[in-house]
């Protein structure tokens, strides 16, 4: 029984974890939520331009938006990250006298998911019927107008749920960012996990970081869930004739 | 139906190609102000392309397109498609808009009236089309029938002076295509261009007032309906109307 209490003990030590858990509460969350967030909203800006461009009908546009998604795609993100926020640090800090890495953080991350994301994107783009954009122009709107109102919100609506599950990524992924080095305020949920994991060298914060990022994963990919059964069937689902009769008739609540 | 503010179109000596492939070899189609002509044909004839060309939805290779008279060919392509009404075998109404919206659209974005306005318009066209109670309704949640009559209904919103119907009862069940028959017929009544590509041959006899007969690019014979039905004079044509009568 030696050998289970010590793994218990390892992974599962409560004490460990409860004091390790108001920090990530405080400290450990926002950070996280803002690396993710503003680069989740800064990938989908610099995502949508780059659908655009790769639909357009310049070859020029499409071959720059190939090549940008092929690399920021094809390389690791720890990699990315590395170069993006030691390699243009000096560069910053000279500019601006800042020493936070989050804004290279949030720029290493925003370039990685703009590829993933203009690529969902364009897929949905080009899943909207030939027929929408030609009533479109039939009506009198030039292209770039038909894409903007015809086009591109039916092609957006239709990779929602690819969407978020690219925000999923970006939660997770926003935890490499320690290694750019950070102040005590400027941990994320990772960071204060494995800070206190090192110092006690017990591994139950860094369950703790685990049970913080599923708290905020695995809704998520319940609402994905959601929202693909909300596409497929229409509106939002109504009761069935039956549940409405429940109400009236023999199953009803008092 | 009121009148409407139409005019003629005219295509002269229209050709267009797709690589190899000649699909318009020197096409003539003259619509009179007012009246109805109707383009029929066997499937790959170059109907419907026809119709894309003379709203320059695809830019014809040579020839000349007319609108009441003045060539179109310099003006800004997407004013002319304002004045020229179209509708789709597959209805193509904006999905993720409601009945109304997908009516004013246009009038708000291209015509800038003012949201409420546009939207008296659109439920006044609505009307027209028998749909009003339809209005805050999906696309989706329509009728094939419906769908087409409110795609009528957007098209007619824009005033236009021609207006065109690709198959616009070809992809309908049966019993729906009474109904836009009907409305297209009182358009014609009404006094709008038409230049109404179809396979209903009754509409094609009934209503239009010309009736071109296309096979492979060009136009075959053209005239009045009874002429052409009662009296083909191509082989063609009589192949054509023994397979389709």
């Amino acid at each position: 029984m030696d050998a289970l209490d010590q793994l218990l003990k390892t992974f599962f030590d409560w004490e460990a974890m409860a004091a390790v858990v108001p920090n990530m509460l405080t400290v450990g969350l926002p950070n996280t939520l803002i690396l993710a967030v503003s680069s989740g909203v800064l990938g989908c800006i610099l995502g949508m331009i780059l659908a655009i461009m790769g639909t357009s009908r310049s070859t020029a546009l499409r071959l720059l938006s190939r090549i940008y998604t092929d690399i920021f795609r094809g390389v690791p993100a720890i990699v990315i990250i590395l170069l993006i926020g030691i390699g243009l640090g000096p560069l910053i800090r000279e500019l601006t006298g800042s020493t936070n890495p989050f804004p290279l953080g949030i720029l290493a991350l925003t370039l990685m998911a703009s590829a993933y994301i203009g690529e969902i994107f364009r897929s949905g783009i080009q899943s909207v019927e030939k027929g929408q954009l030609e009533a479109s122009r039939a009506l009198g709107f030039s292209y770039n107008s038909s894409m903007q109102l015809v086009v591109i919100p039916q092609g957006v609506r239709r990779v929602l749920p690819a969407l978020v599950n690219q925000f999923i990524s970006l939660i997770k992924d926003s935890s490499l960012i320690y290694l750019l080095g950070l102040l005590a305020s400027q941990r994320e949920i990772f960071r204060i996990g494995n800070d206190a994991a090192a110092n006690t060298g017990n591994l139950s914060p860094l369950i703790a970081a685990a049970v913080m990022y599923l708290v905020l994963t695995v809704p998520l990919t319940h609402l994905v869930n959601y929202i693909d059964k909300r596409l497929r069937t229409g509106r939002p689902e109504k009761p069935q004739p039956d549940d409405a009769a429940a109400l009236i008739g023999k199953g009803a609540q008092p | 139906m009121s009148d409407f503010a139409s005019g003629s179109l005219t295509g002269k000596n229209l050709h267009l190609s797709f690589g190899s492939n000649h699909v318009l070899r020197g096409i003539d189609l003259h619509v009179e102000k007012g009246t109805t002509a109707s383009v029929i044909g066997p499937s790959g004839s170059g109907k419907s392309t026809l119709l894309r060309v003379m709203n320059r939805l695809i830019e014809p290779d040579q020839g000349d397109i007319l609108l009441d008279g003045r060539s179109v060919l310099k003006d800004n392509p997407d004013e002319l498609r304002q004045r020229i009404g179209m509708v789709f075998q597959q209805f193509n109404l904006f999905p993720h808009k409601t009945v109304v919206d997908n009516v004013s659209l246009a009038l708000r974005k291209l015509r800038k009236l003012p949201a409420e306005q546009a939207r008296a318009e659109a439920l006044e066209q609505l009307d027209l089309v028998g749909l009003k109670h339809k209005a805050d309704a999906r696309p989706a949640n329509l009728s094939g029938g419906q769908q087409q009559r409110v795609a009528i209904a957007r098209a007619l919103a824009m005033k236009p002076e021609v207006m065109f119907f690709d198959e616009a009862t070809s992809a309908l069940d049966p019993e729906l295509v009474k109904g836009v028959l009907a409305l297209m017929a009182d358009l014609a009544k009404g006094g709008m261009t038409m230049v109404v590509v179809t396979h209903e041959m009754g509409f094609c006899r009934n209503v239009s007032d010309t009736v071109t007969f296309m096979d492979a690019g060009v136009v075959v014979e053209s005239g009045p309906p009874e002429q052409l039905f009662t009296n083909p004079q191509t082989e063609r044509l009589q192949g054509f109307l023994s397979d389709v009568l």
